[in-house]
C-alpha cells in the first residue's frame, strides 16, 4: 500500500512529457494546416510572375523526398537500436539521420537560391510568398531538428540510455516522422499538383 | 554627433504629447522607486530566488494575477481617456491619431494582457489544488510561459513611449496594418508583443491538458472532477487548436511587412480578406477560451454558496465541451458584410445561434443549483449572481447580431461595442473577479474585507449598466465604432455623456478593489483552511497551501470529495487513517525561463526596429538557453519527511 501510494504521488514524468509532445505535434499540425490553407488560396495568384509549372524542377524535389523518407527510416532504426540497448547503434543511426537531414536542407537551400536567381523572390507574387513560407517553415523545422539531434547525440554519449534520454530519443523520432508526413503533403500539394 | 543623437532620440521616443510626457515621468519615477526599494531593503536576492526563478504554480499564479491587474489599470486608463474624449461633442482632448492608438491598445491589452493572464493565474492557483496534485505537469515550462507572456506584454506596452503605439485596431486588419499604410514601428510592436506572449499561452494550454488528464488524485475519474477543472480542460483544448492559427497569421503579416511578401497586400496578388478570416479563426475561439473558465468559476461558487451539489453536472460538462468544439465554426459572423454570399452567411448565422443552446443549458443549471439552496451572499456569490442576468442580456444581443441580414445594420456600430463589452465584462471580468475573491483566502492566507468588497461590487455593476446600456441605443441611432468625435447635430451627446459617467463609476469600483486589498493587508485577518465551507479538495489543505500542496495525496471516491468527507465526519465517522509521510519529489527552481524570455524580448525589439545586431544575438541567446536546459539533468530534489512534518505542524498551529 505504501509503495502504491508513493507510486501514485510521483507521476511517471517521462510519460507525461511524451504526452505533452504529442499535444505539441497537434499544435504543429494546425500550424502547417494554416500554411497549407494559405498556399492553396494563393497558389494561382502569380501576379504575372513565374508559375509553379515554370519554376519547379522535379528531379531535385524527388531526390529531396527520397532522402527525407530514408532519414525517417533510419531514425526508426535508431529507436530499434535503443530498444535493444545498443548505444553505439543508436548514436550511429541518429548520425546517419542527421546527415541525411543536412543533405535535404542543402538541396532545399540550393533550390531556393536557384529560384531567387531566376527572379522568383518572396516579394514577386502572392504565390511565391506562400510557397517560400510554407516550404521554408518545414525546412526551419528540419534545421531545428538537426541541432536538437546533435545535442541529443552528445547527451547520449555522455549519459548512455537512461529513462530520460530514452524519452528524448522517442520524442525526436516522433518529431522526425511528423516532419516526414508534412513533407509528403508538401510534395503532393505544392510540387506534384503544381506541375500537373 | 550631438545632432545625430538628438535626431535618433526624437524618432525613438514618442514626443509632442503632454500625456505621454507625464507617462514618461511616472514610469521613470516608478522604476527608480522599485530599484531603490529593493536595494534599500536588500531584497534582490529574495526576489530572484523566491519569485523570478520559481517553478511553483502558486507563485506563478500570483505573478500572473499581479501582472493582469496592472494591465487592467493600463487598459482601464485607455478606456477612460476614450470615454472622456467622447463625453461631449467636438471634444478636443485626444488627437485623432492618439485616439486610434488608444482604442487599439485598449482592446489588445484587455483581451491578451489582462483577461488571458488573469485566466492563467486562476488556472495556476487552483487546478493542481483542485485535482489533488503537487504541481502542474511541466513546472519549468509553466515558468517559461509566464515569462514569455510578461516579456511580450512589456514589449507591447513600451510602444507608447518608445517608437509609437500600434493604431490599426485591436486585430490590426490589413491593408491598413501593412507597411504601405502603417510604416511606423507600432505594428511591429503589436506583432512581436502578441507573438511572444502567444507562444507562452500555447505552452500553458499543453501544460494544463496533461496536468488534468494525467495528474488527478487516485480515484478522481474525469466525471468526478470539479467543474472548474473541466472548464480549464475545455479552454485549453481550444487554446491548442486556435493559437497556432494566430501564430501563423501574425507571422505572415510580419513577413509582408519585413520581407515585402504579398499575403495580405492589395498588390502582388495578396488577399487582405484572408487575414480577416484567419485572425477570426483564432479570434472567435479566443473569446470562448477566456469565458469558459469563467463559467467554471461560477459553477464552483454557485454550488458552494447555495450549499448544494451543482445541478446537471453531466450537462454542464457536455455544454463546456460542445462550446469549445462549436467555437471553431462561427468565425465568419464577424464579417457578414464581407460578401461571401447568402449560403456562407446562413451557415455561420446558424452555428452562432446554435452555440447559444449549450450556454442556455448552463444558465439553467446555475439557476436550478440555487433553487431551494441555502444561499448566502458573500462577495464571490454577489459577482456570480450579477453575472447571470448580465450575461443573458449580452448573449441575447449576440443572437440578434447573428441574424446575418440584420447584421448589415448593426455591423461595427456601438450596438456591437455594447454587446461584446457586456459578455466580456459581464462574463469574463465578473467571473475572474468572483474567482479571485473566492480563492483569495486559499492563495494568500488572509481574508478580504467584505464591506469594501461590496462597495466595489456595486460601483462596478451600476457603472457597467450606466456605461453600456446607452451604447446599444447609440448603435441603433447610427453611431459607429472608432469615431473619435461627433457633432452636436447628431443627437448622441446625452447618451454618450451618461456612458462616460458609467465608465468612471467602474473606475471608482476598481479603486475600491485596490483599497480593499490594501486595507485587508493592513488589518490582516488570517484565513481558515476552509472559509466558505467549500466542496472541493483545495479547501482540505491549509491556507495558504504549503509548497508541496498535499502532504499525502488524497483518495477521491465521489464528486465534491471534501464536502462528502465533511458530511461523513459530521456523522461521527472517523477520518480514514493517513498513510505515513514520504519524501516529496519537487522540481528545482530555474533562472532559464526568465533569461530565455529576456532574449525573446531582445529579439523582438531588434526585429521591431530592424536592428539585426540586437535580433540575432537575441535568437542565439534563445537557442543557447534551450540547449542549457536540455543539458541540465539536475532538475529535481526531495523534501525530507521531517521538513513536511514541521510545515504541517506549523500550519495546524496557525489554524488554532
Amino acid at each position: 500500500m505504501a509503495h502504491q501510494q508513493a507510486h501514485e504521488g510521483h507521476h511517471d514524468l517521462e510519460s507525461l512529457r511524451l504526452m505533452g509532445f504529442w499535444l505539441f505535434l497537434i499544435t504543429d499540425c494546425i500550424l502547417f494546416g494554416t500554411l497549407f490553407a494559405t498556399y492553396v488560396v494563393l497558389h494561382g495568384n502569380t501576379n504575372g510572375g513565374p508559375t509553379a509549372q515554370e519554376l519547379f524542377a522535379m528531379p531535385g524535389v524527388i531526390a529531396e523526398t527520397f532522402i527525407l523518407l530514408t532519414s525517417s527510416f533510419t531514425s526508426g532504426l535508431a529507436v530499434l537500436s535503443m530498444n535493444q540497448g545498443n548505444r553505439k547503434g543508436l548514436i550511429g543511426w541518429l548520425a546517419v539521420t542527421a546527415l541525411l537531414g543536412a543533405y535535404f536542407i542543402t538541396l532545399e537551400v540550393t533550390e531556393f537560391v536557384h529560384m531567387v536567381h531566376e527572379g522568383a523572390t518572396i516579394g514577386t507574387s502572392a504565390f511565391l510568398s506562400a510557397f517560400y513560407t510554407l516550404v521554408g517553415t518545414h525546412g526551419l523545422h528540419v534545421s531545428i531538428g538537426l541541432c536538437w539531434m546533435i545535442a541529443l547525440m552528445i547527451q547520449l554519449s555522455k549519459r548512455g540510455i537512461t529513462s530520460v534520454t530514452r524519452r528524448k530519443v522517442n520524442v525526436i523520432s516522433l518529431y522526425w516522422h511528423f516532419l516526414d508526413v508534412v513533407w509528403i503533403f508538401v510534395f503532393t500539394i505544392v510540387y506534384l499538383m503544381g506541375v500537373m | 554627433m550631438w545632432d545625430s543623437i538628438k535626431k535618433f532620440a526624437s524618432e525613438f521616443f514618442v514626443t509632442g504629447d503632454p500625456l505621454i510626457y507625464g507617462a514618461d515621468v511616472s514610469i521613470g519615477l516608478t522604476m527608480i522607486a522599485v530599484v531603490a526599494a529593493l536595494t534599500y531593503f536588500k531584497k534582490w536576492n529574495w526576489l530572484w530566488t523566491e519569485w523570478l526563478t520559481t517553478v511553483d504554480h502558486k507563485k506563478i499564479g500570483i505573478m500572473y494575477i499581479i501582472a493582469s491587474i496592472l494591465m487592467l489599470f493600463r487598459g482601464g486608463v485607455d478606456a477612460l481617456l476614450m470615454r472622456t474624449q467622447l463625453a461631449v461633442p467636438n471634444m478636443d482632448f485626444l488627437s485623432p491619431e492618439h485616439y486610434n492608438a488608444i482604442f487599439t491598445t485598449h482592446g489588445v491589452i484587455m483581451i491578451l494582457f489582462m483577461a488571458m493572464p488573469f485566466m492563467f493565474g486562476l488556472f495556476n492557483l487552483v487546478v493542481p489544488l483542485q485535482i489533488g496534485a503537487r504541481d502542474v505537469a511541466f513546472p519549468f515550462l509553466n515558468s517559461l510561459s509566464f515569462w514569455l507572456f510578461f516579456m511580450g506584454a512589456m514589449l507591447f506596452n513600451i510602444s507608447f513611449v518608445i517608437g509609437g503605439s500600434p493604431d490599426a485596431g485591436w486585430l490590426s486588419y490589413p491593408p491598413l496594418s501593412e507597411k504601405m499604410f502603417s510604416s511606423g514601428v507600432g505594428q511591429d510592436f503589436y506583432i512581436w508583443g502578441i507573438q511572444i506572449s502567444g507562444i507562452g499561452s500555447l505552452m500553458t494550454g499543453i501544460n494544463f491538458i496533461v496536468t488534468i488528464l494525467k495528474m488527478r488524485a487516485p480515484g478522481m475519474k474525469l466525471m468526478k472532477m470539479p467543474m472548474f477543472s473541466w472548464s480549464v480542460l475545455s479552454s485549453c483544448i481550444t487554446i491548442i487548436l486556435a493559437f497556432p492559427i494566430l501564430t501563423i497569421t501574425l507571422a505572415l503579416l510580419f513577413i509582408d511587412r519585413y520581407l515585402g511578401a504579398h499575403f495580405f497586400t492589395l498588390d502582388g496578388g495578396g488577399n487582405p480578406m484572408m487575414y480577416i478570416n484567419l485572425i477570426w479563426m483564432w479570434g472567435h475561439p479566443e473569446v470562448y477560451i477566456i469565458v469558459l473558465p469563467a463559467f467554471g468559476v461560477f459553477s464552483e461558487i454557485v454550488a458552494t454558496f447555495s450549499r448544494k451539489r451543482l445541478f446537471g453536472y453531466k450537462s454542464m460538462v457536455f455544454a463546456l465541451m460542445s462550446i469549445s468544439a462549436f467555437s471553431f465554426f462561427t468565425w465568419a459572423h464577424h464579417f457578414f458584410t464581407m460578401g461571401s454570399g447568402a449560403d456562407v452567411n446562413a451557415f455561420f448565422a446558424l452555428t452562432t445561434m446554435a452555440i447559444a443552446i449549450p450556454t442556455g443549458v448552463k444558465v439553467f443549471n446555475w439557476l436550478f443549483t440555487m433553487f431551494r439552496g441555502k444561499i448566502s451572499f458573500e462577495t464571490p456569490m454577489l459577482w456570480a449572481i450579477a453575472f447571470i442576468p448580465c450575461f443573458v442580456v449580452g448573449g441575447m444581443t449576440g443572437v440578434l447580431l447573428s441574424v446575418a441580414p440584420a447584421d448589415f445594420q448593426f455591423h461595427n456600430s456601438y450596438f456591437l461595442i455594447a454587446h461584446f463589452h457586456q459578455v466580456i465584462i459581464g462574463g469574463v471580468v465578473f467571473g475572474f473577479f468572483a474567482g479571485l475573491y473566492y480563492w483569495w483566502p486559499k492563495v494568500f492566507g488572509f481574508t478580504l474585507n467584505e464591506k469594501i468588497g461590496k462597495w466595489a461590487f456595486w460601483f462596478w455593476n451600476a457603472g457597467f449598466y450606466i456605461c453600456f446600456m446607452p451604447q446599444y441605443v447609440l448603435g441603433l441611432m447610427g453611431m459607429t465604432r472608432r469615431v473619435n468625435t461627433y457633432g452636436w447635430d447628431t443627437g448622441w451627446w446625452e447618451l454618450n455623456f451618461v456612458s462616460t459617467i458609467g465608465a468612471f463609476l467602474m473606475g471608482i469600483g476598481f479603486l475600491f478593489q485596490i483599497w480593499q486589498i490594501l486595507h485587508s493587508i493592513k488589518f490582516m485577518q488570517k484565513a481558515p483552511a476552509d472559509p466558505w465551507n467549500g466542496r472541493t479538495l483545495e479547501w482540505s489543505i491549509p491556507s495558504p497551501a504549503p509548497m508541496y500542496n498535499f502532504a499525502t495525496i488524497p483518495h477521491v471516491e465521489e464528486r465534491d470529495a471534501w464536502w462528502e468527507e465533511k458530511q461523513r465526519r459530521a456523522q461521527g465517522e472517523a477520518p480514514k487513517p493517513l498513510p505515513p509521510l514520504e519524501p516529496i519529489h519537487m522540481p528545482k527552481n530555474s533562472g532559464i525561463p526568465i533569461i530565455k524570455s529576456a532574449f525573446w524580448f531582445a529579439a523582438g525589439f531588434g526585429l521591431v526596429f530592424n536592428w539585426l545586431w540586437l535580433a540575432i544575438p537575441g535568437f542565439i541567446g534563445i537557442a543557447l538557453s534551450m540547449l542549457a536546459h536540455s543539458f541540465n539533468y539536475d532538475t529535481d530534489y526531495y523534501i525530507p519527511v521531517d521538513e513536511i512534518e514541521r510545515t504541517e505542524a506549523a500550519a495546524k498551529g496557525d489554524a488554532r
